[in-house]
């Protein structure tokens, strides 16, 4: 064991992978070529279309031990994953692992294969029961979770090499080429799918809706396709979009809101120009109708809002608030329609999104990004990944990306939740380290990151309640009590992998 | 009477028997909150939400605003009971509800005295604001507002009004007119602020805005609230508009040269500036003031300024 430079102990190795601790956010860069993949030819009158999920597998020499990928737009509607194991199942290929974008609820149908040994790892984070099993030690499957920027820039480096795309492609034509704007499984962009194309070993694009070539708009092209499947559905087009795109009607949850727009025009980002990510929960959407106002009373027109895309950005894009939406995943169906009429609604892939280690990634550019909590501590770091009960339950998403990449990165967290301090001397799990956090803005006050003492002042000349962080944890520890820490035993269960491929924490196993 | 000016432009209640509410008192940014032991407590909960009340009370040590307690009416058999429980946890004042009489407010008053004597507590310490709610009390609210130095603020209580009206409250208020009238009356006649009733359908944001206007014209300062999610809105009217505080400050500029001048009268872009325009100025200036919407040094607001030489 070591310890990495948040006082974690990480391990020197893991399930056989030598582990690098995490140092800082911004330094490392191995010394590395991209990932290659092999040539292909395709001749005249080569045909791409097969008749079956299972002739694909056995098209790309699918085998033991090797690793395999689907996108997560389908999101908690998605069939694909599902189908794609069970065929493997049912074909004796054993020992695979999942590198896919992430893992939903829906995927506990997976757990009985994994008891058999069909599955055998996750490249990935995992939300759910597949995630809550692990934990407990019920379930033996070793996860290893990537944020978005993290997981393209594996497979970018290399670090996982993925041997099957699987990608589900609401519009497909027979050579390949595929979007996500049409059919009865629109999703909207593709772009944790775009890394997939380019580096998976082969691809193979999976349909519902076959159309005649050439298949318009193209958002992954036919060269990188190997194979094109026709199945009946990809998934249930009613849980693909997520239904909690409101803006929150709890006065805390509105107090929050109110005070994170207040920090972010007292840092006096609100002008010309302004670039932002909020997320889809209640209290993001809140913030951004509260920016959304000083923008109008201001005048300013921003340039890009970007992340997951909800209806309410795409409102704010029609409304002339930003001149552009850089979109790596539609959370509803509004900005599923946006993103297939409007040219200044761009689809983005995920390796542009946040991989650190390109030639630009977008979240550089964002001036704020308002990111919930689970946990976080008087150091700033983040816990987004487990719950109170020690338990893995949430993938990392774009947080540690754009906490790193913008200039000012807000957390909105309510203090205390029911009976429960937010605010701890410790994070069970750091998913972000504080490092890259500049506000944490709670109902009970503004707690600014000492590394930033001008903000601290910008805000206090503004009025704002500004609060020292440990004020702020005695004060919510003075009202809940400080609880027991959750007892873990030595065993690991998963790694959190820093964006840059670093590990920032690992996930224990939950004494019983 | 309070010397000083005190912001009351909203007066949240919070029911006493919800201590999830409770809990989050501190981080709404009303003028005042009103613990409510009357209305939103059925009657079988009286007994816990006082001692809810007090022990939220003792915790709340930072207050970031007044807190008042409404108890019970002083005609019921527990308002005494509220009274002992909760002044030792000494809230700012009481929310006396069916004020009808100036003989209910004395009557509190000595309880308030009797306590402040035998407990420590300088005098005067604990503040009233009666609820104006019955035809009853309107008719008497004048000698309501004298009866008592402890009072601040007379609050008119329009659902209650109403049914002693045997009417329906609509969100035009037009039946509230002459009421609400009454009450300002009294309450500018006795020097005391005046607030305005609750907005009781918190998803109509266009309706409280549009009463809260209305009764912004009318002269009361605040509002009592049943929802944080109108203390913004509420915040928002009462706040002195930019247009105001520019005239404003004009007006001050002006009433200076005239001092240097040696007059209290002087003429700003051809309308006479006098003593009542200088008041009305200062008045809202100190305001504006007091909600950072002007710099303190930015204008003189001292006495001698506003009365000339004294």
């Amino acid at each position: 064991m070591v310890k990495n430079s948040l006082g974690r102990d990480i391990p020197e190795t893991w399930c056989g992978r030598a582990l690098e601790p995490y140092e800082d956010p911004f330094s490392r860069l191995p010394d590395l070529d991209r990932a290659p993949r092999r040539l292909k030819r395709h001749n005249p009158g080569d045909k791409k279309l097969l008749g079956s999920l299972r002739e694909a597998i056995e098209a790309v020499g699918l085998k033991d031990g090797m690793t395999i990928a689907t996108h997560h737009h389908l999101r908690n509607g998605d069939a694909l994953l599902n189908q794609v194991v069970s065929e493997i199942d049912a074909m004796g290929i054993r020992d695979i692992g999942i590198a896919s974008s992430s893992i939903h609820p829906v995927h506990a149908a997976l757990i009985p294969f994994i008891k058999k040994g069909t599955i055998t790892r996750f490249e990935c984070g995992v939300n759910g029961l597949i995630a809550e099993l692990v934990s407990k030690g019920q379930l033996k499957c070793p996860i290893t979770v990537r944020s978005h920027g993290g997981r393209a820039r594996s497979l970018v480096d290399g670090e996982v090499r993925v041997d099957v795309a699987f990608i589900a492609a609401p519009c497909c034509d027979p050579l390949g080429n595929m979007n996500g704007t049409e059919g009865p499984s629109a999703c909207g962009s593709l772009g944790y799918a775009f890394t997939d194309a380019e580096y998976a070993h082969a691809v193979v694009a999976v349909t519902d809706n076959l159309v005649p070539y050439p298949a318009m708009p193209t958002s992954i092209p036919q060269h990188l396709v190997d194979f094109v499947v026709q199945v009946e559905t990809l998934g249930d087009p009613s849980k693909i979009v997520s239904t909690t795109t409101r803006i929150t009607r709890d006065p805390a949850g509105l107090q929050i809101a109110r005070y994170a727009a207040d920090v972010i025009d007292a840092a006096g980002l609100i002008k010309d120009g302004f670039s932002f990510q909020t997320g889809a929960g209640g209290t993001s959407l809140a913030v951004a109708d509260n920016i959304k106002q000083k923008m109008a009373e201001k005048g300013v027109k921003g340039s890009f809002g970007c992340g997951g895309i909800t209806g309410y950005f795409v409102e704010m894009l029609e409304q002339g608030f930003f001149r552009s939406l850089l979109d790596v995943q539609c959370f509803d169906l509004a900005a599923v329609a946006s993103i297939g009429r409007n040219t200044a609604h761009q689809e983005i892939s995920a390796n542009l999104y946040a991989n650190p280690f390109n030639r630009g990634a977008v979240v550089n550019q964002l001036d704020c990004v308002i990111l919930g909590a689970t946990e976080v501590d008087v150091d700033f770091n983040v816990n987004v990944n487990t719950e109170s009960t020690g338990y893995l339950l949430h993938n990392t998403g774009g947080h540690c990306d754009t906490a790193a990449g913008a200039k000012l990165s807000v957390i909105v967290a309510p203090a205390l939740r029911g009976r429960l301090p937010i605010v701890r001397e410790r994070v069970t799990t750091v998913t972000t380290p504080g490092d890259t956090i500049d506000v944490i803005v709670t109902e009970r006050g503004i707690a600014v990151n000492p590394r930033r003492p001008g903000l601290a002042e910008q805000l206090r000349a503004a009025r704002l309640p500004v609060v020292d962080i440990h004020a702020l944890h005695a004060e919510v520890c003075g009202i809940t009590g400080t609880p027991r820490d959750v007892e873990f035993e030595d065993e690991i269960v998963a790694l959190i992998e820093y964006r840059d491929g670093t590990i920032i924490d690992t996930v224990r196993r939950v004494a019983r | 009477m309070e010397s000083e000016l005190k912001l009351r432009r909203s007066l949240l209640y919070v029911p006493g028997n919800m201590p999830s509410m409770l809990q989050n008192v501190s981080i709404f940014d009303a003028d005042a909150v009103q613990l409510d032991l009357e209305d939103a407590v059925p009657l079988a909960e009286k007994d816990a939400a006082r001692i809810l009340v007090r022990k939220f009370l003792d915790g709340y040590t930072k207050r970031r605003q007044e807190v008042f307690v409404r108890i019970n009416g002083l005609d019921t058999s527990y308002a005494e009971d509220d009274l002992r429980e909760i002044l030792p946890a000494r809230p700012d004042g009481i929310r006396l509800p069916k004020a009808d009489t100036p003989e209910v407010v004395e009557h509190l008053d000595t309880l308030l005295t009797e306590f402040e004597e035998s407990h420590n507590v300088p005098l005067g310490h604990f503040k009233i604001i009666p609820s104006i709610e019955t035809a009853y009390a309107v008719l008497h609210v004048f000698d309501v507002a004298r009866a008592s130095d402890r009072i601040v603020a007379l609050a008119f209580g329009a659902e209650d009004y109403t049914a002693s009206m045997e009417i329906q409250r609509t969100k035009g208020g037009e039946e509230l007119f002459t009421a609400r009238n009454h009450v300002l009356w009294a309450a500018k006649a006795s020097g005391v602020q005046a607030i305005d009733s609750i907005f009781a359908d918190v998803d109509d944001v266009e309706g409280l805005r549009r009463e809260t206007e209305l009764v912004k014209k009318l002269g009361f300062i605040g509002k009592s609230l049943v929802n944080p999610r109108q203390i913004e809105i509420v915040h928002d009217i009462f706040r002195p508009q930019q247009d105001e505080i520019d005239y404003a400050l004009e007006v001050m500029e002006a009433i200076s040269r005239a001092r240097e001048l040696g007059t209290g009268v002087i003429s700003l872009r051809g309308r006479m500036v006098d003593a009542p325009v200088v008041k009305r100025a200062a008045r809202m200036l100190k305001t504006a003031v007091s909600m950072g919407l002007v710099a303190e040094d930015a204008v003189d607001l001292s006495d001698e300024m506003i009365h000339g030489v004294l």
